[in-house]
């Protein structure tokens, strides 16, 4: 297992702005967890003080480090995000990371296929910069609820698809892939996902079925993240342990190591 | 074991049946795993001590998910008492544990007074225990947990069965889902007990209105955090009402001044337990807390704290049970 020198430290925060509908980009300063942080690795953030609302950290996967800066991408939903959405210049936030196992991008493929859906956009721009610096053909999906939502910065090469189809293809971001599968030759190819436990089911079973490998960064109810509080268990499909925790053993996982 | 004293002359040692503890901020059972997963960012030897993850006789794959929730001031957790299973971790987790120089309590669950035992008795050959905290009390397993910690008779009986097995730290690990949690205290106490861990987590539940569904697997968890602090602190007061023996409190506990609070209504330690979660480094904190607060009192002795509260008990309505 990929064990990183994780931090604890008071980060400045150098801007927060919305990027689309309720989704906001906020950007810190780390250069400890910023030099050492891998795609779909993620940081918990306390939102709040100690002791104030909400408690517990929020765990967000980091979106993209830049000159000692790191920047997170999430939805403004509730008290802890909305907390977060308001951060401005010069703030200070509690980070913990760089925290979990990165993907996996070292495998024998010619074609990255990133499948995003909503928010699960978080950790793609990170991994698109690392796999065409590694000379990968990389090729994306994003799928949103609606044009007002559409997040592409970073991306490479995207096809969008929103539930209403106010912009790109009408459905959902697994039928958008299925018919691209279709129409084009990706060659050899790997799938790299994150979002709701719907679609990365459907994913991975349309994964299956042609036989391309994927792998997924999952979310987990957490209070800690670093392996303590056993809260993110997630079923396995073999091996001797019944539970493996997304934050320490995942986010990341091959569709075949876990059953959702 | 380095001693104990601080350069300023404050004493915030205590000695529990012969062992001595460096300051009286340990973290709670289940909420710091086994140590070795935080030795990145905390400095674990400032720590009092370490209430490992439970420890049952074959490892514990826990409760299927959702197995967490955050409530007001506080969380639900429904893990199930996973754990490695006490043979993993003596082989895994033993050998780090003898290089810290704080002192580590083996918190063991087990569904059946024969499992204690075994626990116990194979625990006993190894070195870098220092004791044994017993947990009775565990809300979230369907076999042993509270059940033995909600009556008085089974409690009495597997205290006195692990007494006559070990001559370390006996400390039992109270519920406080009951009528009267000092009855317990007694029982324990009266059976051999060293000392008592008031208390684990209240019984609690949270229900996701979209779905209908309750947002745990198990429909039920135990309620943790500050939310919970203001009923542990009355447990421990009316505790230590009851019994002589020393009282661990526990009970989302924060920051140094809900510490002193423990203290003062009768708790010689306390844990820090769901709060390592948020802040890994706040026991330390915590302990160093206790020590300026006790330099800023002209206070020799965090002993002076203990059991200090100022109560007119004639109007305590607790006395009418106790």
């Amino acid at each position: 297992m990929f064990m990183s020198s994780v931090v604890q430290q008071v980060c400045p925060v150098k801007s927060c702005r919305e990027v689309a509908l309720k989704t906001f980009l906020l950007r810190f300063n780390s250069p400890e967890i910023a030099d050492s942080a891998q795609p779909g690795q993620f940081v918990n953030i306390l939102a709040a003080d100690v002791g104030e609302e909400p408690l517990l950290r929020r765990p967000f996967s980091i979106s993209r480090v830049e000159n000692g800066l790191i920047e997170i991408i999430f939805h403004a939903i509730g008290i802890g995000t909305n907390l977060l959405s308001r951060k401005k210049f010069g703030d200070r936030i509690d980070v913990l990371g760089p925290l979990g196992q990165p993907f996996h991008e070292n495998a024998e493929y010619e074609t990255a296929l990133l499948v995003a859906g909503g928010i699960g956009v978080a950790p793609f721009p990170f991994l698109t910069i690392d796999l065409l610096k590694h000379g990968k053909r990389v090729e994306t999906f994003v799928g949103y609820r609606n044009a007002a939502q559409v997040f592409t910065e970073h991306l490479h090469n995207v096809r969008i698809a929103t539930d209403d189809g106010s912009v790109g293809f009408h459905g959902n971001v697994v039928k958008l892939l299925e018919s691209s599968l279709v129409h084009n030759n990706f060659g050899n190819s790997k799938i790299f996902a994150c979002g709701p436990t719907i679609m990365l089911k459907t994913l991975s079973e349309l994964a299956q079925q042609k036989n391309i490998c994927c792998e997924m960064s999952l979310e987990g109810q957490m209070a800690c993240g670093f392996g303590i509080c056993q809260g993110c268990a997630v079923e396995r499909t073999e091996g001797a342990a019944k539970y493996a925790l997304v934050c320490k053993e995942g986010p990341t996982f091959l569709s075949s190591e876990v059953t959702l | 074991m380095k001693a104990v004293s601080t350069a300023v002359g404050i004493k915030t040692s205590f000695i529990l049946r012969g062992v001595e503890f460096k300051n009286r901020v340990f973290v709670a059972s289940g909420t710091f795993g086994y140590g070795d997963e935080v030795r990145d960012f905390v400095d674990v030897n400032r720590i009092g001590g370490i209430f490992t993850k439970s420890l049952s006789w074959n490892p514990r794959p826990g409760n299927p998910p959702q197995r967490i929730i955050e409530t007001a001031s506080g969380m639900l957790n429904s893990i199930g008492l996973a754990n490695i299973g006490v043979q993993t971790f003596i082989e895994q987790k033993i050998p780090y544990l003898c290089t810290l120089n704080t002192r580590i309590i083996a918190n063991i669950a087990a569904s059946s007074l024969k499992e204690f035992c075994d626990v116990l008795s194979t625990l006993e050959r190894q070195d870098g225990i220092a004791g044994y905290e017993i947990n009775v009390s565990c809300p979230n397993v369907k076999e042993g947990g509270m059940n033995f910690g909600t009556d008085c008779t089974m409690t009495a009986e597997i205290t006195s069965h692990l007494r006559a097995l070990t001559n370390k730290p006996l400390i039992i690990k109270l519920t406080p889902n009951v009528t009267h949690i000092s009855e317990i205290a007694r029982a324990a106490e009266s059976a051999g007990a060293d000392a008592v861990s008031v208390m684990n987590t209240l019984i609690g539940m949270a229900v996701d209105i979209k779905t209908r569904k309750p947002n745990l697997s198990t429909v039920t968890g135990g309620l943790s955090g500050p939310a919970i602090k203001p009923v542990a602190l009355a447990k421990v007061y009316e505790v230590a009402k009851a019994v002589k023996i020393p009282i661990f409190g526990i009970g989302g506990i924060a920051s140094t001044e809900d510490a002193i609070e423990f203290l003062l209504v009768g708790a010689t330690a306390v844990q820090i337990g769901t709060m390592n979660f948020v802040d890994p480094s706040i026991s330390i904190k915590i302990a160093n807390g206790l020590e300026n607060y006790a330099r800023e009192n002209k206070i020799s002795d965090l002993k002076a704290l203990v059991g200090a509260l100022d109560a007119d008990v004639k109007f305590s309505v607790l006395q009418s049970w106790l």
